[in-house]
């Protein structure tokens, strides 16, 4: 194994060992750490040691599957706990994704400016652009939420379909606000400096010449560590929150909205909280998406690929559950890339016979998408890992983790 | 319409002014703290009144303003068409059909298959179209109904069964609609087509500098006779009654004998014929794309929940005052933003009365 394997394998070790914390999520700490730990390195270096060819689309399939996951997850937290019918993820999503992408670019100047505009440029720091991301699409869900949450469950359906269509829209022709239809480009990437020739100062002298066998392009070996660290943590606060008082109350505002009013519960607040609570999660996801496309436009918001994907990666790996939700972001998302290669396949065989329908032939991915989620509806509404119901851990006996 | 509905409006507003004492006939809300449907009606129609004024200001001549508002009646008839079927389903079956808007697509690109297969004959009167464009429309309404009643007994009659909840009923025609526009673009592609491609459509000219195509006035003849027609079924005939008693209460209408799965597949037939043959009207007023059916679905149910669900006749209002609206607003918006219009007004009734102006109960 050469220095710059070891390099990347030492970078898969941040997301190899999180999964192991995830997936010996019975065992306690003391058991749990270690072998965690174990996992990570056996996965990490094997993969290096082993399959060096597939590391690359290994890193960059997965950081599009947590970004996807962590939208699940916020999509989780308004239908799996809350029962909200929430069709316009691509809205929150991008505004998150345009909130980070204003906050922490540079406002064009010179002859750029002639050519994209944008409404302001702050140069911020990326934890600065994220939170203002969340609280971006925290503010639009409320404003959201106030006139419609309170209707029947179909109303949301309908009405967050329409916003999100509308931010789009907003998105796509006003270009004074986000270059309007063209898209928004140079988004900095967060730590990037890492890989550079020129390197970023603050980081040790030995480091440094240490990283420096790696080059930009490997930049999405970081990115990934960012993007799982910000995966567990999101997992970690929901799991946490969804196991409070306040999550059981949540469930119940679900199951019994009766009887949750008449034991004391806030219902209308809940439910506005909830839902809010989801669309910063989902804003969260957008302000990771941005740095890591560099370039975004209206188009990668389509319900699509922005909503519909994230409603069938839900309710496959199970809404209620925060770990199916993740589940189901990475078998979906694995499905979807899979199906890419079929269709490119099929592409390049029935060019000779029709070009025509060739050309088509990524459309096929649509109508099998839209086919799985009716046959998860039918046979398997509870998805694969169902929502456990559970109100306290101090009853089972077995205390939790 | 606006002109008779301007004084009809500041006559409302009046009353309401003088009522403020009494406060009953207009200012009045029922118990769920809802305003009465007048009151909704004339802030509408002030609405619109509004929007006209504001596309006046904007520039635009008071003719070319009345031709817009001439044009938004007919694409409310577009929409009726849709927006009849939807509110049928929603009524009947008690869920929103998010694959509706597809119904209208299909049935547009059926009948262009027709069209292009079928004979032409001349175009007849100063319509730009000839008889088998009225051949493949009748055609494809009976295709897209067919497709409706197959998807409803594989996926919709077996969540019916489990007795689903209508959140999974709702999901499950989501990702209808993805299916079902992914097969038209893997058929047709996913270009823009035109019916009649390069042929001429000169607008008539109408006294008050009015603008009209020919086509415009058949598709809201149309409209307005299928509306008639349904309204006539829906309380005259025996599938009709059967019909509004399973939307009414449809264990009570077992009861009573009536086979529900027999209306629920005329109910699918009919909502989706009427879809096609909204979205082949459509794609003669402007072009046909593979997104036409989705971009339409937003203003269709804009007008099904502003009219009340169920309610054919608030359908057919509520997508006129749609119509009217997405159209005049192109006067000093970008017409981009058609359906954002029809979701402001949905937010605004919504606010007002969530029932609907014509709520059945």
């Amino acid at each position: 194994m050469d220095a710059l394997n070891l390099l990347k394998a030492c970078f898969l070790l941040v997301p190899a060992c999180l999964l192991g914390c995830l997936l010996f999520s019975r065992w306690r700490w003391r058991v749990r750490l270690p072998a965690a730990l174990a996992l990570g390195a056996v996965l990490a270096f094997g993969v290096a040691g082993w399959l060096p060819g597939i590391m690359d689309y290994l890193v960059s399939f997965s950081i599009m599957a947590i970004i996807y996951s962590i939208l699940s997850l916020g999509l989780n937290a308004q239908w799996g706990y809350n029962g909200h019918l929430n069709f316009g993820v691509a809205g929150f999503f991008a505004v998150g994704a345009f909130t980070m992408a204003l906050f922490v670019t540079s406002p064009p100047s010179g002859l750029m400016a002639a050519y994209a505009h944008q409404w302001f440029g702050l140069d911020a720091p990326y934890l600065v652009g994220m939170a203002a991301a969340g609280i971006m699409a925290g503010i639009v869900a409320y404003l959201i939420a106030q006139p419609i949450l309170h209707l029947r469950a179909d109303f949301l359906a309908i009405a967050t379909l329409g916003i999100a269509e509308i931010i789009r829209l907003v998105f796509q022709n006003e270009r004074w606000l986000a270059n309007g239809p063209q898209p928004m480009s140079g988004i900095p990437q967060p730590l990037s400096c890492v890989f550079d020739q020129a390197g970023c100062g603050w980081l040790p002298e030995a480091l440094q010449s240490a990283l420096s066998v790696m080059q930009p392009r490997d930049y999405s070996y970081l990115y990934l560590a960012i993007v799982t660290l910000a995966l567990a943590v999101t997992y970690a606060v929901l799991e946490a929150m969804v196991r409070s008082p306040w999550g059981r109350a949540l469930r119940a505002v679900r199951d019994e909205e009766d009887s949750a009013a008449m034991s004391g519960k806030h219902v209308k607040s809940l439910r506005v909280q909830s839902f809010v609570l989801g669309a910063v999660v989902i804003g969260v996801a957008g302000a990771l998406y941005a740095p890591y496309m560099v370039t975004i436009d209206y188009s990668h918001f389509k319900p699509l690929f922005a909503t519909f994907l994230v409603w069938v990666m839900l309710m496959l790996g199970g809404s209620g559950n925060n770990k199916g939700a993740i589940l189901g972001a990475f078998v979906i998302w694995a499905v979807w890339s899979g199906t890419g290669f079929v269709t490119d396949y099929l592409q390049v065989a029935l060019q000779g016979l029709a070009p025509d329908v060739a050309s088509r032939m990524s459309f096929l991915r649509w109508a099998f998408v839209g086919l799985l989620l009716a046959l998860i509806v039918l046979y398997r509404p509870q998805g694969i890992l169902p929502e456990k119901k559970r109100v306290s851990r101090f009853i089972d006996g077995e205390p939790e983790r | 319409m606006i002109d008779s509905a301007q004084p009809a409006a500041d006559k409302n507003m009046l009353t309401g002014a003088a009522d403020a004492g009494g406060a009953e006939a207009v200012d009045a809300r029922d118990s769920g703290g809802a305003r009465s449907s007048r009151f909704v009606g004339g802030v509408l129609l002030l609405v619109l009144a509004g929007m006209w004024v504001a596309g006046w200001l904007a520039g635009t001549s008071a003719e070319d303003m009345l031709s817009l508002t001439a044009w938004g009646v007919m694409l409310g008839g577009i929409i009726a068409l849709g927006g009849i079927g939807l509110t049928l389903c929603y009524g009947v079956l008690k869920f929103p059909n998010f694959a509706h808007g597809e119904f209208l697509t299909l049935g547009a690109y059926v009948t262009y298959g027709m069209v292009l297969v079928l004979p032409q004959s001349n175009p007849i009167w100063r319509f730009s179209f000839g008889w088998e464009l009225v051949v493949g429309l009748l055609l494809a309404a009976a295709v897209t109904a067919i497709v409706a009643i197959v998807i409803d007994r594989l996926l919709y009659r077996p969540l019916r069964r489990h007795q689903s909840p209508l959140v999974l009923l709702a999901m499950a025609s989501l990702g209808m609609e993805f299916l079902l526009r992914g097969v038209v673009y893997l058929i047709w592609g996913s270009d823009f087509h035109f019916y009649y491609s390069g042929r001429s459509n000169p607008a008539l000219y109408l006294p008050f500098g009015l603008r009209i195509q020919a086509d415009q006035f058949f598709v809201f003849a149309l409209a307005l006779i299928l509306v008639a027609l349904l309204y006539w079924m829906l309380t005259r005939t025996r599938i009709g009654k059967a019909m509004r008693a399973t939307a009414d209460n449809p264990d009570l209408a077992q009861v009573r004998g009536i086979n529900t799965e027999q209306v629920i597949a005329w109910t699918w037939s009919i909502g989706a014929g009427l879809a096609a043959i909204g979205g082949v009207m459509y794609g003669l007023a402007s072009q046909m794309r593979p997104d036409m059916g989705f971009v339409l679905l937003l203003p269709l149910f804009a007008a099904v929940i502003m009219g009340g669900i169920g309610s054919a006749w608030g359908a057919l209002v509520g997508s006129i005052i749609i119509g009217v609206a997405m159209q005049l607003t192109s006067a000093f918006l970008n017409p981009a933003y058609g359906p954002a219009v029809a979701f402001v007004l949905m937010v605004l009734v919504l606010l007002m009365r969530p029932q609907g102006l014509f709520a059945q109960r």
